[in-house]
C-alpha cells in the first residue's frame, strides 16, 4: 500500500498496518504523540486497532519539551 | 490590506493562549501589538529569574503570576487588547470552558505531556478550531531546521526534534521565533477568514 506519511509518499508491503505496526516499522518510539489518519485524532488506546489503508494521509506528530 | 484595514479585522477576533512561558508571553505580545480584539491567557505559574533569558517579563515581575503579569505587560504596550488572565493549570475540562469561543487556539506550553493532552482535547472537542502548536525549539543556530508544516486546522511550528535538557537550554532567539512564528500563523488564519 502506498500512504502519505507527514506529507511524504510511504510504500509498505502489507495491505493493511495498525498504527502500532507503522510506529514500529518507522522506528517512531517516541512516548508523546498525536497521530491522526485523513485527519481524525487516533487516541493512544485505539493505536493497536486504528488500521491505516491504501491512500491514507497520515500525521505523526512527535512532542518534544520546550516553550 | 492596510495597517488600518487589518486592526479592523483584528478588532473582533479572539484568540486563547495556553500557557505564558517563552512562546505564549511573546506570542500574546506580537497578536497584542498587531492589534487582537482579545486574549485569553492560562498559566498556573509565577515569574522567576530563570524566564527573563527568554519570556516576556521584567525584573521587577519577578514572584507575580505569570497570567496577570503578562496582561500588564500587554496593557502598557496597547491598552485596546481585551485580556482575560487565569491563574490555572489548564485540565481538558477548563480547554472546554475557557476556550470554547476563541477563533484560534495557540499551544504554548513546556512540557511534552501538556501538549500532548491539549492538541488531543482540542482536536476531539472542536476538530474545526484552528489550533497552532510549538514543539521544538530549545538550543540555538540551526535557523534552518525550523519549520511550518498543517495537516487541516492543526498548525506545526518548530523543528519537532529539539528537546531542552541542561546542556541544550531554551533561549530568547529561537524560542521567540517559534513563539513568533505562532502569531504569524494566527494572524495568516485570522485575516483569511
Amino acid at each position: 500500500m502506498k500512504i502519505t506519511l507527514n506529507n511524504t509518499s510511504e510504500e509498505f508491503g502489507q495491505d493493511v498496518m495498525t498504527v502500532n505496526e507503522l510506529l514500529k516499522v518507522k522506528t517512531f518510539t517516541f512516548k508523546m504523540l498525536v497521530v491522526r489518519i485523513n485527519g481524525i485524532l487516533v487516541k493512544k488506546d485505539e493505536y493497536s486497532t486504528a488500521v491505516i489503508k491504501d491512500k491514507d494521509d497520515v500525521m505523526v506528530l512527535h512532542l518534544v519539551s520546550g516553550g | 490590506m492596510t495597517f488600518g484595514e487589518i486592526k479592523v479585522k483584528l478588532k473582533t477576533r479572539t484568540v486563547g493562549i495556553a500557557g505564558c512561558g517563552g512562546l505564549g508571553s511573546n506570542c500574546a505580545v506580537a497578536l497584542a501589538r498587531v492589534g487582537i480584539g482579545t486574549l485569553i491567557l492560562t498559566d498556573f505559574d509565577v515569574v522567576s529569574e530563570s524566564n527573563l533569558n527568554r519570556q516576556y517579563y521584567f525584573l521587577s515581575q519577578v514572584g507575580e503570576p505569570k497570567a496577570p503579569a503578562l496582561k500588564r505587560v500587554i496593557h502598557q504596550i496597547n491598552p485596546s487588547v481585551s485580556v482575560i488572565a487565569y491563574e490555572i493549570k489548564l485540565d481538558p475540562e477548563h480547554i472546554l470552558r475557557y476556550f470554547k469561543d476563541c477563533d484560534v487556539i495557540v499551544e504554548a506550553f513546556d512540557e511534552a505531556g501538556q501538549k500532548e493532552m491539549l492538541i488531543e482535547t482540542v482536536l476531539s472537542a472542536f476538530p474545526e478550531k484552528p489550533l497552532v502548536v510549538g514543539v521544538g525549539m530549545a538550543g540555538w543556530g540551526m535557523n534552518d531546521c525550523i519549520h511550518y508544516r498543517h495537516a487541516g486546522n492543526l498548525h506545526i511550528c518548530g523543528d519537532e526534534v529539539t528537546e531542552i535538557s541542561e546542556n541544550v537550554p531554551p533561549l530568547a532567539p529561537r524560542v521567540g521565533m517559534v513563539a513568533n512564528m505562532q502569531a504569524n500563523v494566527v494572524l495568516e488564519i485570522l485575516l483569511k477568514s
